[in-house]
């Protein structure tokens, strides 16, 4: 069977899978026995606030739980709360700076004991202490106060209007954690909190029995979980390590496994491995983007330390927008989503693919131009010299382009070289270790802030649905540079006072359709107006669960496992 | 003897120190950053004061004098304080709290900062000690397999030299030489885990044997990882033992044995095997440490996370105090395990003398 028919079975299946929890798949807690979750990279602890990594956040959601949640469409969801707080009822004040979370009457924590506001006060006060290094402070941005109204009802100010105001207690980044387990880890003393770090007190349908770091956690269900019939499991295993093959492996062709995450492999490996007919690959699309960033400054290596690479010194071609242009349009999108992804890519020209209120109609670049290329680079008096490089007033196009290294990227890296080379322009290729490349160490030349190349590749995306902070790193001075020690996230070094108006209008802005209007605008400014960045492929999530888990829908805009309480065995 | 053996130790402390400073250095220069994991969505302003909070902000001759303190001090005191309190063998001792320290501000007995792991935010020799078990049980099972396999090979091929069974025999331990085991592993699990029993592919390391059908369970998820481990020290040493009988096959006291009318069996099992294990148990000796190394491929291939498995991902992760507390504890087993290697060769050898 080919992975395609595969894949749209998947999306069937889950598209009816609320239908078929009708038919009959409710019935008491722990009815089904065991699950067994397997993802290849191991979890080392289940506190998000102490660790960003996705495999430390999304094992940490079956335990743990933030008081809304986004769906598999991106939309908030109540979790531990009745209604999501709106300036329409009343929830958000009219000025946007306040939101008030009313708690949902009678929950309880896993230990029995309720869940009231001084928890959720706690919980701000935990990740904003100084010294605490709370890896999810950003969501925390901008709160003055976190305070209790009632025994239910907590009020979280911030220090302006806030049109997005669901940063704190919302998504898998931002859980609830108890009070009472947690009171004496607090600033400096929150890694001495073992016991706590590794097995949280939870409203989530799983206690933690076993952690093992970067090994294995054992579960069970959740005794005091809010609904009585679930979770369908009455324990869950799941197991860390190994490799993205083994993980698929064990789900698709031995059956070992049940649930399997983020299956990075070749399309043609997971569609031989499908055959083994144990379970089903799933797929589905967030806003994780790969893109190539334009180099706007010069990372010559001629030029002092202080100046190379910083906005001081434009970049001798790539300042030419002709040439920015002319590199996106030498691009075959659909062919690069062929080699690398299959199914689970798709060609896009836009920064923020979803969700579709910031998607912006942006299709121009899907079809390869070589020809057009060529004309325009031809028209802005680039010409070919003897060696077949185009040049102007002595410089060449000779493009540095890096990357991390990964099969995928390096396949990528091959094709577009090809590209290039048909309309003029030299390219030498470069990989560099991730852990370099996206390690932000301001005395190493190869990481992806400091840029010491024309072009680099890599992939990113935002928490959550809303693109503003994402959108505004483009911000004039907010470029990595010597003197903010390379940290900043305008990677490019854009900088347009009207781009900059438009990040204020933004964040002033909160009407959702005219925050939608914005975007798009920002967006087509970033990629088809200035080609600042060169969006390449729409990367979406590949996992698999095996034939008889049902009640899995894969959501990319947060924890994976973020509906396991619904999850159920299939009857045979 | 015993004057060799004690001067040897005290010369080992040095060597120690020694490689701790270069390992420390090296970590230290080596490119990367515990943050590279962290994904981008996270403002490198939040990545900065996590980095604080890791202890990164100190000066490096400090990071190294605190962490000597904690592996030397701190933690052999945490040792001692768990075994009088909760070990069997010494439980009886009255309780020790030599791991705390009083706190002045909190009016109280504290227990001392112990060795954290950048990752787990947890003391690095619990996790070492958790990991431990599974380890030993499958690399130290398939050492042991290993060489029960290999000695009898070895002698046989050595005994009938150039025979089918000699030629055979250098195929296939050429054959275990030269296959990596990222290979022999998937193959070994589409062979048997895919296509024909369901062996177990992915090990479960929180399996309890208790009875006879949790052994059968135990079995039949190591068999894999240990069919694989074995063939590479069935060729290694069943090579060595193969040399080293061929060097005493040709010797003059062997022809004495058989002009002696020594029975076949007398001559190549007592005289000769005994002159030619001398050097071999030093081999094997000098092996053991990689067993608590772990087998870091085979490990992550079917999912045995053990020693090698946690010092791989830990290099993933650039946890530093990690990798310098597990790379250091190899060090020390393998200084140690040479010191027995020599000393072994002594005893067996009565040719050689230390003093």
């Amino acid at each position: 069977m080919k992975l395609k028919t595969l894949l749209l079975g998947a999306i069937a299946s889950t598209a009816f899978a609320p239908m078929a929890l009708a038919d009959g798949h409710e019935g008491e807690r722990g009815r089904d026995g065991e699950v067994k979750v397997i993802y290849w990279q191991a979890p080392s602890i289940l506190n998000p606030y102490l660790s960003g990594g996705t495999k430390d956040l999304e094992s940490s959601s079956l335990i743990i739980e933030p008081l809304a949640r986004f769906d598999q469409d991106g939309n908030l969801v109540p979790y531990l709360t009745d209604e999501v707080p709106t300036v329409g009822n009343g929830g958000v004040s009219e000025d946007l700076t306040s939101i008030t979370w009313k708690l949902s009457a009678g929950l309880t924590w896993s230990d029995g004991s309720p869940v009231t506001s001084a928890d959720l006060v706690f919980t701000a006060q935990y990740c904003m202490d100084p010294e605490g290094g709370c890896a999810q402070l950003s969501k925390f941005d901008g709160v003055t106060s976190v305070e209790a109204i009632d025994e239910l009802t907590a009020k979280v100010t911030f220090d302006q209007p806030k049109p997005n105001p669901y940063g704190p207690f919302v998504g898998a980044q931002s859980p609830i954690i108890q009070a009472a387990q947690f009171a004496d880890c607090l600033g400096a003393r929150a890694p001495e909190c073992t016991e706590a770090n590794f097995g949280p007190v939870g409203t989530g349908p799983f206690v933690v029995t076993n952690f093992k770091p970067n090994d294995v956690i054992q579960l069970v269900a959740n005794d005091n979980y809010r609904d009585p019939n679930k979770p369908a499991f009455a324990s869950m295993t799941f197991k860390g390590g190994g490799s993205a093959e083994a993980s698929g492996r064990a789900v698709l062709e031995t059956g070992e496994f049940d649930y399997a995450w983020n299956l990075q492999l070749a399309p043609d490996v997971i569609a031989k491995m499908a055959e083994g007919g144990k379970g089903m690959p799933i797929s589905a699309f967030g806003a994780l983007v790969e893109r190539l960033e334009m180099n706007l400054t010069n990372p010559s290596p001629d030029l002092s330390a202080e100046t190379r690479s910083t906005v001081a010194e434009p970049h001798p071609f790539l300042s030419d927008i002709n040439v920015r242009e002319a590199l996106s349009m030498a691009i075959n999108r659909q062919e690069l989503v062929d080699v690398g992804y299959g199914d689970a890519g798709r060609p896009t020209c836009n920064l923020v693919p979803a969700p579709a209120l910031y998607a912006s109609d942006n299709t121009g670049c899907l079809t390869q131009d070589i020809e057009g290329a060529n004309a325009k680079l031809e028209a802005a008096g680039w010409v070919k010299g003897a060696d077949g490089i185009r040049a102007k007033d002595g410089v060449r196009i000779s493009i540095l382009y890096q990357t991390s290294t990964n099969a995928v990227r390096q396949d990528f890296q091959a094709l577009i070289k090809d590209y290039w080379s048909q309309i003029g322009v030299e390219t030498e290729l470069r990989n560099l270790d991730g852990s370099v490349f996206f390690g932000g160490d301001p005395g190493s030349p190869d990481t992806f802030q400091k840029f010491y190349a024309d072009v680099e590749m890599y992939a990113n995306v935002f928490d959550g649905t809303d693109p503003q902070a994402y959108l505004a790193a483009y911000r004039c001075g907010n470029e990595p540079k010597p003197s903010s020690q390379w940290q900043g996230e305008n990677i490019n070094r854009f900088c347009d006072p009207a781009y900059d108006a438009m990040i204020d209008e933004l964040a002033r802005t909160g009407d959702l359709e005219k925050r939608g209007e914005l975007g798009k605008a920002m967006n087509d400014m970033l990629t088809k107006d200035s080609f600042t960045v060169v969006p390449l492929v729409d990367r979406g999530r590949v996992s698999a669960h095996s034939n008889t888990l049902g009640g899995v829908v894969l959501n990319v805009f947060d924890s994976e496992l973020w509906n396991a309480a619904e999850w159920y065995r299939t009857g045979n | 003897m015993l004057t060799f053996t004690i001067r040897r130790m005290f010369t080992s402390i040095p060597t120690l120190l020694f490689i701790s400073i270069v390992i420390f250095g090296l970590l230290q220069l080596a490119p990367g950053d515990p943050m590279a994991q962290v994904p981008l969505t996270v403002p490198p302003e939040v990545k900065q004061k996590m980095r604080e909070a890791l202890g990164l902000g100190a000066p490096v001759h400090i990071q190294y004098l605190k962490w000597l303190n904690q592996f030397f001090i701190v933690e052999p005191q945490f040792l001692i304080d768990w075994m009088t309190r909760d070990s069997f063998l010494f439980g009886w001792l009255p309780d020790t709290q030599l791991s705390m320290v009083y706190d002045v501000e909190l009016e109280k007995l504290v227990p001392q900062q112990r060795n954290i792991s950048w990752q787990t935010r947890s003391p690095i020799m619990d996790i070492v000690i958790q990991r431990i078990p599974q380890t030993l049980w499958v690399v130290g099972l398939a050492y042991i397999v290993g060489i029960l396999i290999a000695l009898p090979i070895g002698i046989y091929s050595a005994y009938r030299h150039y025979s089918v069974f000699d030629q055979a025999g250098t195929f296939i331990t050429m054959v275990g030489f030269s296959i990596p085991p990222f290979f022999t592993g998937p193959l070994l699990i589409v062979i048997f885990s895919v296509a024909l029993v369901s062996l177990h592919s992915i090990y479960d390391t929180t399996h309890v044997v208790n009875d006879w059908v949790s052994f059968k369970y135990q079995l039949s998820q190591m068999i894999l990882p240990v069919m694989v481990l074995a063939l590479q020290t069935t060729a290694q040493i069943s090579r060595y033992m193969r040399a080293s009988m061929l060097d005493n096959l040709n010797q003059d006291y062997v022809r004495t044995a058989r002009a002696k009318g020594l029975k076949e069996g007398i001559v190549v099992m007592i005289h000769v095997l005994r002159n030619s294990m001398i050097p071999v148990i030093t081999v094997i000796a000098l092996g053991v440490p990689s067993i608590f190394g772990g087998a870091i491929i085979t490990e992550n291939v079917f999912g045995v996370n053990g020693i090698g498995q946690l010092l791989i991902t830990a290099l993933f992760a650039n946890d530093i105090p990690m990798v310098m507390t597990i790379t250091f504890i190899f060090a020390i087993m393998i200084v140690v395990f040479n010191l027995i290697a020599d000393v072994l060769y002594g005893v067996l050898d009565p040719r050689i003398r230390y003093d």
